[in-house]
C-alpha cells in the first residue's frame, strides 16, 4: 500500500475514533466515578481510579454506621454503600421479572399474529395490517394517562401487572416478525402441513426456530426499552419500594442526607447496566451464528 | 392402492380462471407428469390434489374416496417441493422423522420429557427409527443423518426431501418441479434415479414440470396443460408423434417443431412453399398449418420439386447432432433442420442448402390450432 492510501485510511480511522470517544466517554466517566472518592469526583482529579486512599466517609457515619465500619477504600465503599442504601438485588430481580414477562408475552402474541398477517389468506388481512402500522405511530406518552386510569380502575396500580400488562401487545414486534415471515418460503409451510402439523404447531415448531435471528433483534429492542424505562414504572409504582425497577432504584440516590453522593450512585448505575451489556455480548454471538435460511434455498 | 381421480376441477383466483374443468384419472402405480409452460396451472392442480389449495368446483377422489373435505395431512400423500422445504433448524434425521412422529405419536407422546412415560412410545420410536434407517439406506443418505440442511449440497438436499416423502409410505407422491433447482448434469442423473425409484416403489407418482424433456423421459403418461386446459393426456411417445393440437406440438419436442403456413385445395391436396404433400387432408379448401419436426427434415444435395432451399443462418453443434437454423424464401420464420455431423460438417453459416423432408411425417393443424388428420383412404 502506498503512503497516500495510508493517510486516507488514517483520516477515516481518526474520525471513527473521535466518534467512539464521544459515545464511550460517559461510560468511562460512570465507571471512573463509581471507583473514586467524593472529593476526587468533585475536584475532577485522580484519573480513572483515583488514589484509593483509605478514609472515613461522613455520609456513611451520618446514616448510623460506626466510624470503623465506614473506613475503607473508596471503590469498596461506593459499591458496599450502594447495596446497603438500596436493595439493588431486589431491583435487579424486579427488572428481570418485568422485562422477561413482557418479552415472553409479546412473543406469544406477536408470532401468531405475524404468521397470520404474513402467510394466511383471510378477508380483511390488509386492513388489519394497516391498523398495525397505524398503531406504530401512536406515541406511548400520548396514551399513558388513559392507560393509568384504566389500571387504577382495575385496582392494578402498584402491582407487577401494571408494569407488564400495557406492553404485552407489541405492534412493533408484530410488524418486525411479519416482515421476517414474509421471507420464509411458502413451501416450507406447505411441507409442514403435508407432514401433519396444525397452524399453531407451524408457528411454534417451524416459524419460531427459523425466526431466531429476528427474534433476537426484537428481544434487544424490547428488553432494553423496558429495562431502561423510567417513565412508566414511575407512573404506576407509587409507593411500594419492593416493586421498584432498576431505573427507579437509581433515583434513591438523588439527594442524600446532606448532599448528593456520586460514588455510590454511579456504583449502582454500573450494577444496573452490567447485566444488559453481558446479555448482549452473549446474544451478539448468537446473532452472527443465527439459524440462517440457507437450508431452504 | 393409489388411484387419483380429478372430476371437473375448476379453480379461479378472484376473476382469474386458473383451471378449466379438468378431468384426469391417475392409475395405481403410474408415473403421471403434468407438463406445461409456467403459469398453466399445473402446480395449482397438484396443490389441489395435495389438499393445500381448495378447488372452486369439482371433486378429488383418492382410491375412489371423495377427499374434498379432508385435510392435506390426512390424504396420505407425500409431496416433494422445488425448494426442498426441509426444516432448516433440524438435522436430516429429525427432518425424516417429523412426518412419522406427527402421524404415529399421539399428542401426549409428543410432549417433551413427560411424553417418554407413555408405554407405547418406545415401540413406536423403534419402528420410526427402522423406517428412517431403511429409507436413508435406499437413498444413500445414511452418512448425512446428523447434518443440518444448510450443510448439504443441492443434490443431497433433494435426496433428503425425497426421503422425507418416502418414509411415510404414502399412497402417492406429488412432486412439484423437484429437479429444477439442480444443475444440468445432476438433473439428468436424478431423472434416471427417480425412474428407478418409481420402478422399485411401484407407487403412484404425480410429477409437475415445465421441462418437456423430463416429461418425455420419465413418465408413463403425460398430461399437457396450457392456460388451465388439459390439452392431451397420453403416453410420451403418442404425445410426441400424435399431438392433438398445435400448442401441444410446439410445446413438446426440442428444438421446436417447424410450422409452415399452407392450404388445401378442393381435392384435399396440401400445398405449402410450392410443395405438394402426397397425402390428402380430410379438410378441403382451408388454410392450414403444417408441422414438421427438425429430425424429419434433411439437408440434401439434390434439388427437385419436393425440396426447398434456403441459407443457413445459424449452426448449432451439439456434438451428436447439428441443428441448422435456415432462412427460407417465402417463409417468415427460420426453420430448424437436424443434420448428422458426418454428412454436414462442411456446411457453415451462410451456406445455401436444399432441404428435403421424410415422407408421411407432416402434421396438419387448422387455423384454430386443432389437429387435422390425413384422409387415409387416399394414401
Amino acid at each position: 500500500m502506498e503512503a497516500k492510501q495510508y493517510i486516507g485510511e488514517g483520516w477515516k480511522h481518526a474520525i471513527l475514533i473521535i466518534g467512539a470517544i464521544v459515545v464511550l466517554l460517559p461510560f468511562y466517566m460512570m465507571v471512573s466515578m463509581s471507583l473514586k472518592s467524593q472529593q476526587e469526583i468533585q475536584s475532577i482529579s485522580g484519573g480513572l481510579i483515583g488514589a484509593q486512599e483509605t478514609q472515613t466517609f461522613p455520609v456513611c457515619v451520618k446514616t448510623g454506621y460506626s466510624e470503623e465500619e465506614c473506613t475503607m477504600k473508596p471503590y469498596k465503599y461506593n459499591y458496599w454503600f450502594a447495596f446497603e442504601k438500596a436493595p439493588i438485588p431486589r431491583y435487579l430481580m424486579n427488572g428481570v421479572i418485568v422485562t422477561l414477562s413482557i418479552f415472553i408475552i409479546q412473543v406469544l402474541v406477536a408470532l401468531p399474529c405475524a404468521y397470520a398477517l404474513a402467510k394466511l389468506r383471510f378477508y380483511g388481512r390488509e386492513f388489519v395490517f394497516s391498523m398495525v402500522l397505524f398503531c406504530l405511530l401512536i406515541p406511548v406518552h400520548g396514551i399513558a394517562l388513559p392507560l393509568y386510569v384504566m389500571l387504577a380502575q382495575a385496582g392494578l396500580v402498584d402491582t407487577y401487572s401494571a408494569l407488564i400488562l400495557p406492553w404485552t401487545i407489541s405492534v412493533f414486534g408484530i410488524f418486525l416478525m411479519r416482515q421476517f415471515f414474509m421471507t420464509v418460503p411458502d413451501e416450507l409451510i406447505d411441507a409442514a402441513r403435508m407432514d401433519g402439523m396444525g397452524e399453531y404447531a407451524i408457528v411454534w415448531k417451524v416459524m419460531l426456530p427459523t425466526a431466531i435471528p429476528a427474534l433476537l433483534a426484537f428481544a434487544i429492542f424490547s428488553v432494553v426499552a423496558h429495562w431502561n424505562d423510567y417513565f412508566w414504572p414511575r407512573m404506576v409504582i407509587t409507593g411500594n419500594r419492593d416493586l421498584f425497577t432498576p431505573p427507579l432504584g437509581i433515583r434513591e440516590f438523588r439527594g442524600g442526607i446532606d448532599s448528593d453522593e456520586f460514588g455510590p450512585m454511579m456504583a449502582s448505575i454500573v450494577t444496573v447496566t452490567v447485566p444488559l451489556i453481558v446479555a448482549f455480548i452473549i446474544a451478539q454471538k448468537r446473532f452472527i451464528e443465527g439459524i440462517t435460511l440457507t437450508g431452504m434455498k | 392402492m393409489g388411484t387419483i381421480s380429478l372430476k371437473n376441477i375448476s379453480k379461479s383466483f378472484g376473476s382469474t380462471q386458473v383451471l378449466n374443468n379438468l378431468n384426469v384419472d391417475i392409475q395405481n402405480g403410474e408415473f403421471l407428469t403434468l407438463v406445461g409452460p409456467s403459469g398453466c396451472g399445473k402446480s395449482t392442480l397438484l396443490r389441489i390434489i395435495a389438499g393445500l389449495e381448495q378447488q372452486t368446483s369439482g371433486d378429488v377422489l383418492i382410491d375412489n374416496k371423495n377427499v374434498n373435505k379432508i385435510r392435506a395431512s390426512e390424504r396420505d400423500l407425500a409431496m416433494v417441493f422445488q425448494s426442498y422445504a426441509l426444516y432448516p433448524h433440524l438435522t436430516v434425521r429429525r427432518n425424516l422423522e417429523t412426518p412419522l412422529r406427527l402421524r404415529d405419536y399421539n399428542a401426549f407422546e409428543r410432549l417433551p420429557l413427560i411424553g417418554n412415560f407413555s408405554p407405547n412410545k418406545k415401540s413406536k420410536t423403534e419402528s420410526i427409527n427402522k423406517l428412517v434407517n431403511k429409507t436413508s439406506e435406499t437413498l444413500q443418505i445414511s452418512e448425512l443423518l446428523d447434518r443440518k440442511p444448510g450443510q448439504l449440497s443441492g443434490g443431497q438436499r433433494q435426496r433428503v426431501a425425497l426421503g422425507r416423502a418416502m418414509v411415510r409410505e404414502p399412497v402417492a407422491f406429488l412432486m412439484d418441479e423437484p429437479l429444477s433447482n439442480l444443475d444440468a448434469a445432476l438433473r439428468v442423473h436424478m431423472r434416471s434415479e427417480l425412474s428407478e425409484l418409481h420402478n422399485s416403489l411401484k407407487t403412484t407418482f404425480v410429477y409437475v414440470t415445465h421441462d418437456q424433456a423430463e416429461a418425455l423421459t420419465m413418465s408413463s403418461r403425460m398430461a399437457v396443460m396450457i392456460d388451465g386446459n388439459l390439452l392431451q393426456l397420453d403416453t410420451p411417445q403418442e404425445v410426441y408423434d400424435n399431438p392433438s393440437s398445435l400448442s401441444v406440438a410446439q410445446f413438446v419436442g426440442s428444438p421446436k417443431i417447424n410450422i409452415f403456413n399452407g392450404s388445401s385445395d378442393s381435392s384435399g391436396t396440401v400445398n405449402f412453399l410450392n410443395v405438394n404433400l402426397k397425402r390428402k387432408s380430410s379438410e378441403n379448401n382451408s388454410d392450414l398449418h403444417i408441422g414438421i419436426r427438425p429430425e424429419h427434415l434433411e439437408i440434401t444435395n439434390d434439388k427437385n420439386e419436393n425440396t426447398f432451399s434456403g441459407t443457413v443462418a445459424y449452426r448449432e453443434n451439439l456434438g451428436s447432432d447439428i441443428y441448422f437454423h435456415v432462412n427460407i424464401e417465402d417463409n417468415s420464420k427460420k426453420i430448424i433442420v437436424r443434420g448428422l455431423p458426418q454428412f454436414t460438417h462442411q456446411i457453415t453459416n451462410g451456406s445455401s442448402v436444399n432441404i428435403k423432408r421424410d415422407s408421411n411425417k407432416a402434421l396438419l393443424f387448422n387455423q384454430k390450432g386443432m389437429r387435422i388428420h390425413f384422409n387415409n383412404a387416399m394414401v
